[in-house]
């Protein structure tokens, strides 16, 4: 019962200027807890807002979100959201971060100090509790981000974009991350991301988006997440299963993009 | 100690002076050294190339005080404190000889006399040309071109020495060996003597330059001051005589009563004939004082023949040479270390003029400072920066509100019939919020100082409690900003200076209208920033606390707060600056303390000193303001600008 429902939903939004611009039609989909879903397509087919509606900072323009039978109506505790990048609280330390949450409800401090502990334990920054957040590295910000997220025990984690910004070790150490919080915590998670790689390596589930107007495109059911969680993620993207499937994603978001970019010349 | 700094300061600013020269050339020296070492691959315009440089602040610094030091004349008293007291001397026979030196070509083109018969003579010849065009009977035309003749002749007679009065001669060269003889004095070493006894008392008991304000030792001092002491009392006496002497001819006296007789009796005439029109008589109303002004210009013979003044112009031209040559190496100090100005002597008194009265010297600047510092002398009546002692009752009693009394249920004891008065609760409470009760006292700071800083700091606390909150609520709420806006930008455009009268007039020129008049402005100020600062958060961060649970006072408190807290911090540090100058200007408007109130009266007095002391006391605290405000930001938002 604590799924996520998405029932043909609609997003209109109208710009200034008096353009209606239709960003999901009829988005459908239903997400089991504990699944691992990743959300790829190209850029401006409305994964953000997707994201933004079952966080419930967006109201759809039609259609519902239901997350354990409940319709979501604004944002809660009961789901986490992780940013691209800059949502951190720069004017207080690592730990004034990561125990924002539990502050904001009034928790224990004691208690609270020993989750906070813990969580930097798991995400490796053991330390830096009282490190102001300013002086650390993109890496290290995103790695907060998830603790802080991951300390108020959402049932749903989104994550929009969390390694764009991250160089190519850091963002497989923090793939490795995330594989490994999914298993240990058994979250449902929604993962939002431009890199195909990513999508398969983090996608139980992976949906690929076509845009204008944005709507799903095509569902798979991947194994890749599952054997990161114990072989070598070099060797998973070596065998050919991976990049069959890569292929034919790439191949598939080149036809969109040429669509939209009225048949480009490459 | 400060006495003793005040007598010495020429000594002092000798060794400050050279301590500064040689610090000057030092920190050039190692800025220059420092320069050759440098790493070359600094490209021009990377902004490291400007990093550090204590030297070149040390040159900088050196510099503007030896400017100092040399345009205020101060460097001048350090190095030779009697040179204004000689000069002053020597400024003494500019004068004396100046009435007679302007009556010759020698510090304008021409003689006197030249300049007055071009000048007469024009004028007459306006007068007759304007004839044509009165509205006169023509025997009334004839009669005045003929006057007009004649005032010529009168005129332009004097330069003949035919007509020359007969006197004249021998005075003229009386007057030429007079000057003579006082050039051959000047060049005598034993002229005047030895001062008399009285007269070394009376010099030496003159205070020394600047000793007790602007002024300059009017009584000669040393040797070369007596001499031209001297000189000065001669040379005036002669220039009297020459100035008295006229060449009133026996030719010239007849012509000027012909005139005269013909003048007035056209005009005896013209008032008895009773048929003249308005207009005519207008007109010859004017001809008649019109000539009458050129006859009274020409009858005071002020005009002699053309060569009779040359043996006077070569005395006057010797003694000038003189009078340079004596002064010897005063004259070079006065052009090199007297600069922007020189010594006028007066009647009875010399004074400086030019950058050496409005730039006052440094160590009279201090000496000011710590005078009015003095809390018993302050400026008028009231100190700086002082404290006296205040009971603590009254102030307690300044934070409630006197009617609370009032609200006591009873009433106010009555008087007994044996006249006591016993007090009940209501008047207790009413003597606690009045203060009249016996408290200790605390010292509590005063003065002008006090009095502007104090302003200041309320004006901008109430700017600040009130605005940020406002400014926040407005760039949270579309109905709070399109409230409010048109409110603070109704008088926030205005210069704060133009709300100051009105302000003034209606809460006081007190402390209440100048601090309201702050309040105004800082209000202004943190409104806008606080807006901005609101608008300016991260919708990412808003959305990341919204989902951690944060309520929507704690995403206020918490997020919104402290991510305008840059552009808060920043708002106050501009309040600052603008409060503070707007604060100056309200107290020279009116009042009767603060900072700007005693520049204002010191240049009602045209008291330099005292503007420069306030102008350095505001710099200073204004720079302490901002200092203050450098180091909370930094304290307080090292992260601006890294989220
Ligand atoms: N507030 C808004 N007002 C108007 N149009 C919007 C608004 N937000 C999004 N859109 C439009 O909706 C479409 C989808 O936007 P969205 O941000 O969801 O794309 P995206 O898939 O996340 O793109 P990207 O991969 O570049 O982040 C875009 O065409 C965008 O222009
Ligand atoms: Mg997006």
């Amino acid at each position: 019962m604590s799924d996520l429902v998405s029932d043909n939903l609609n997003m209109q939004f109208t710009t200034p200027s008096g353009l209606v611009v239709h960003a999901l039609k009829d988005v459908s989909f239903t997400l089991k807890k504990g699944e691992l879903l990743s959300v790829l397509g190209p850029s401006g087919c409305g994964k953000t807002t997707l994201l933004n509606i079952v966080a419930g900072f967006l109201k759809p323009t039609s259609g519902s979100v239901e997350l354990d039978g409940k319709e979501i109506e604004g944002p809660g505790v009961d789901r986490g959201m992780v940013f691209q990048q800059g949502a951190l609280f720069e004017w207080l330390t690592v730990a004034q971060n990561v125990d924002f949450g539990l502050r904001m409800k009034g928790a224990d401090p004691t208690e609270t100090a020993k989750k906070v502990d813990e969580w930097l334990e798991i995400v490796g920054l053991a330390g830096f509790g009282d490190t102001p957040t300013y002086q650390l590295s993109g890496g290290m910000q995103q790695r907060i981000a998830l603790a802080r997220c991951l300390i108020n025990d959402p049932d749903l984690i989104l994550m929009d974009e969390p390694l764009g910004a991250l160089d190519a070790l850091t963002r497989e150490k923090m793939q490795s991350l995330v594989l490994k919080i999914w298993k240990e915590t058994g979250k449902t998670i929604m993962i939002i991301t431009h890199s195909v790689e990513e999508a398969l390596m983090l996608g139980e589930r992976l949906f690929v988006m076509a845009p204008r107007p944005g709507r799903l495109h095509k569902e798979y059911h991947l194994p890749f997440a599952e054997m990161g969680l114990t072989q070598d993620p070099r060797d998973i993207k070596k065998t050919q299963h991976f990049s069959e499937t890569r292929e034919e994603i790439l191949s598939m978001i080149w036809d969109m993009e040429e669509e939209i970019m009225g048949g480009g010349s490459l | 100690m400060s006495e003793f700094l005040f007598e010495q300061r020429n000594t002092i600013v000798a060794f400050l002076i050279i301590g500064l020269i040689i610090s000057l050339a030092l920190s050039i020296v190692k800025g220059r050294r420092v320069m050759a070492t440098e790493r070359t691959d600094l490209v021009f315009g990377n902004p490291a190339k400007a990093l550090g440089g204590w030297y070149w602040i040390i040159t900088g610094m050196s510099f503007v005080m030896l400017i100092w030091f040399y345009f205020s004349w101060d460097a001048a008293r350090a190095y030779n404190p009697k040179a204004a007291n000689e000069l002053c001397q020597v400024a003494k026979v500019e004068s004396a000889i100046k009435p007679m030196r302007s009556q010759f070509p020698l510090d304008k083109q021409n003689l006197r006399g030249t300049d007055l018969i071009a000048r007469d003579s024009a004028q007459l010849e306006r007068i007759n040309n304007s004839l044509q065009t009165l509205a006169l009977q023509n025997s009334v035309k004839l009669e005045a071109a003929a006057i007009l003749t004649s005032l010529h002749s009168a005129l332009v007679d004097q330069a003949n020495p035919v007509y020359m009065k007969a006197s004249l001669a021998t005075e003229f060269k009386s007057i030429a060996a007079r000057i003579d003889s006082l050039t051959a004095n000047f060049n005598d070493p034993d002229f005047p003597g030895q001062p008399t006894v009285a007269q070394q008392a009376a010099a030496a008991a003159q205070p020394g330059w600047g000793d007790t304000g602007k002024e300059i030792p009017v009584l000669a001092t040393t040797p070369l001051g007596y001499r031209y002491e001297a000189i000065a009392a001669e040379i005036r006496l002669i220039a009297k005589d020459f100035v008295k002497l006229r060449n009133t001819s026996p030719h010239l006296l007849a012509q000027v009563a012909d005139i005269n007789s013909r003048i007035k009796d056209a005009k005896a005439r013209f008032k008895a004939d009773l048929n003249i029109s308005i207009e005519e008589q207008e007109a010859r109303t004017r001809l008649y004082s019109q000539l009458n002004k050129m006859l009274k210009r020409i009858d005071d013979g002020a005009i002699y023949p053309p060569n009779s003044l040359d043996d006077i112009q070569s005395s006057l031209v010797a003694f000038d040479k003189t009078h340079i040559a004596q002064q010897g190496s005063l004259k070079a100090f006065d052009t090199w270390m007297m600069p922007g100005g020189r010594i006028m002597a007066g009647n009875s008194a010399c004074s400086e003029q030019g950058s050496g009265r409005w730039l006052p010297k440094p160590s009279d600047t201090l000496g000011t400072l710590m005078r009015i510092a003095d809390p018993d002398i302050g400026f008028k009546d009231i100190p700086l920066l002082w404290y006296r002692w205040q009971p603590v009752g009254g102030m307690i009693a300044f934070l409630f509100p006197d009617w609370i009394a009032e609200l006591v249920p009873g009433d106010y004891p009555r008087h007994t019939q044996n006249g006591e008065i016993k007090s009940n609760f209501k008047s207790n409470v009413q003597d606690f919020v009045t203060g009249n009760y016996e408290s200790f006292s605390i010292p509590v700071p005063m003065g002008h100082m006090w009095d502007s800083i104090i302003r200041v700091v309320i004006g901008l606390f109430f700017g600040i409690i009130l605005g940020v909150p406002l400014g926040l609520f407005m760039g949270l709420s579309r109905f709070a900003k399109g409230f409010f806006d048109p409110m603070v930008e109704l008088y926030r455009p205005v210069p704060p200076l133009a709300w100051a009268p009105l302000i003034l007039t209606i809460f006081g020129i007190q402390d209440d209208g100048k601090i309201f008049l702050l309040f105004m402005v800082a209000f202004a100020i943190m409104v806008i920033s606080a807006r901005t600062g609101a608008t300016g958060t991260q919708l990412s961060k808003i959305h990341a606390a919204h989902s951690l649970g944060a309520s929507h006072r704690q995403i206020l408190r918490r997020v919104i707060l402290p991510n305008s807290l840059p552009e808060i911090l920043t708002g106050i540090r501009i309040s600052i600056g603008v409060c503070w100058g707007t604060l100056v200007a309200a107290e020279m408007l009116a009042g009767t303390t603060g900072i700007g109130f005693v520049e204002n009266v010191a240049r009602k007095q045209s008291d330099y000193e005292v503007i420069w002391v306030t102008i350095i006391i505001l710099g200073v605290l204004g720079l302490l303001f901002d200092l203050i405000m450098r180091a909370v930001i930094t304290r307080t938002i090292p992260w601006r600008g890294k989220g």
